[in-house]
């Protein structure tokens, strides 16, 4: 049985795209079998980031109705022979996407021997985003140090909570990691940022890592490479780090600290 | 303390913990109001009391409160029917 985890925020712009698309190469380079869906159904951007736009036939909505098989819809990915695509469709409605038709996908492709499965959510709180969440086992719920973005998240975590099958079922809730994103040490240190301890304090889920605000981030997603392949970045470093605790590895927090620089400015009173 | 410093040294709050204080106020508000849960069924319950109701004593809809409680363990369904005053 496959691992299905979801990224998702409730905010828009935070980073779900570049975090899925990292996290499932990520996981696909430490040796799993992954599968990448997108779930912005009308608004698909999995496949640009992935660099994959020009190899899209057939989408999910195809498969959930019926008109393509998963072997025709799924796209390999030429950095990672054990990852996979599935775009979202451009064109239809977001009522073409059905509880069951999603189950039998998962179901499939966990069928087909996928380990796990990761479920990029669209923004806001309606059908594409409950249905990204429904069957998850597991939430990356990415969260950019500013306040429309955590309150997004919070409310995200009480959807998570009672909206997806786990709760339905009364089984063992999804699991919620939290990912900061677009973190910023310096203006941390300077108070004009919330630092991740704030967030944690808020928010009350375990920290699964911390990625910096960065130009790699639109460098990579111009190329059509998920950042985590921009080779000595801190961001590449930062999201294989994620996948590593996520994988059960307990390693420090990297890039949250400011530069020494500002340290040294600090203590003779720079500003 | 630090406060006081901070008005004597007449530094401003920084906007970061400005930021979180605001979050937890307003999320200590939204999380009571999402706790507070509402099946979506309660409404038509009281249809359907309502309509029960009616054929033995003349009521409004208004008369009927439905509620869902929770405390601790329990689930408590508090059904409240005022009944009409006799003129």
């Amino acid at each position: 049985m496959a691992r299905i985890v979801v990224v998702t925020s409730g905010k828009g712009g935070v980073g779900k795209t570049t975090t899925s698309a990292s996290f499932a190469a990520g996981m696909a380079m430490a040796g799993h079998k992954t599968a990448v869906i997108d779930f912005d159904v009308g608004l698909r951007n999995l496949d640009l980031i992935m660099g994959c736009e020009r190899r899209v036939v057939y989408d999910l909505i195809n498969v959930i109705q019926g008109e393509a098989n998963l072997h025709q819809a799924l796209i390999k990915d030429k950095q990672c022979d054990n990852l996979s695509v599935l775009a979202a469709s451009q064109t239809r409605d977001k009522e073409a996407l059905t509880k069951d038709g999603v189950e039998k996908v998962l179901n499939d492709l966990g069928g087909m021997g996928f380990d796990y499965i990761v479920c990029d959510s669209p923004a806001g709180i309606e059908t594409g985003a409950l249905m990204a969440m429904h069957f998850a086992d597991e939430a990356l719920v990415v969260t950019n140090p500013e306040v429309s973005s955590v309150r997004d998240s919070d409310r995200i975590l009480g959807m998570l909570a009672s909206k997806t099958r786990r709760a339905i079922e009364g089984k063992e809730p999804v699991k919620e990691h939290l990912l900061i994103t677009r973190y910023n040490p310096n203006r941390v240190d300077q108070g004009q940022m919330l630092s991740l301890e704030d967030i944690k304090d808020i928010l009350r889920i375990k920290l699964i890592g911390v990625i910096p605000e960065s130009e790699t981030v639109l460098q990579a997603s111009n190329q059509g490479l998920p950042a985590v392949h921009m080779k000595g970045s801190e961001v590449s470093e930062a999201y294989k780090d994620v996948v590593d605790r996520f994988l059960g590895k307990d390693t420090p927090m990297r890039f949250v600290d400011p530069l020494k620089g500002g340290f040294l400015k600090r203590l003779f009173g720079g500003k | 303390m630090g406060s006081f410093l901070s008005f004597l040294l007449g530094e401003k709050k920084k906007t970061a913990s400005v930021a979180k204080e605001r979050l937890q106020i307003i999320l200590a508000h939204e999380r009571s109001g999402r706790n507070a849960f509402q099946p979506d069924y309660l409404p038509a319950l009281q249809r359907d009391l309502m309509a029960v109701i009616s054929k033995y004593i003349k009521i409004d809809l208004q008369d009927i409160k439905v509620n869902l409680e929770r405390q601790d363990n329990l689930e408590v369904l508090e059904v409240k029917i005022e009944l009409p005053d006799h003129k």
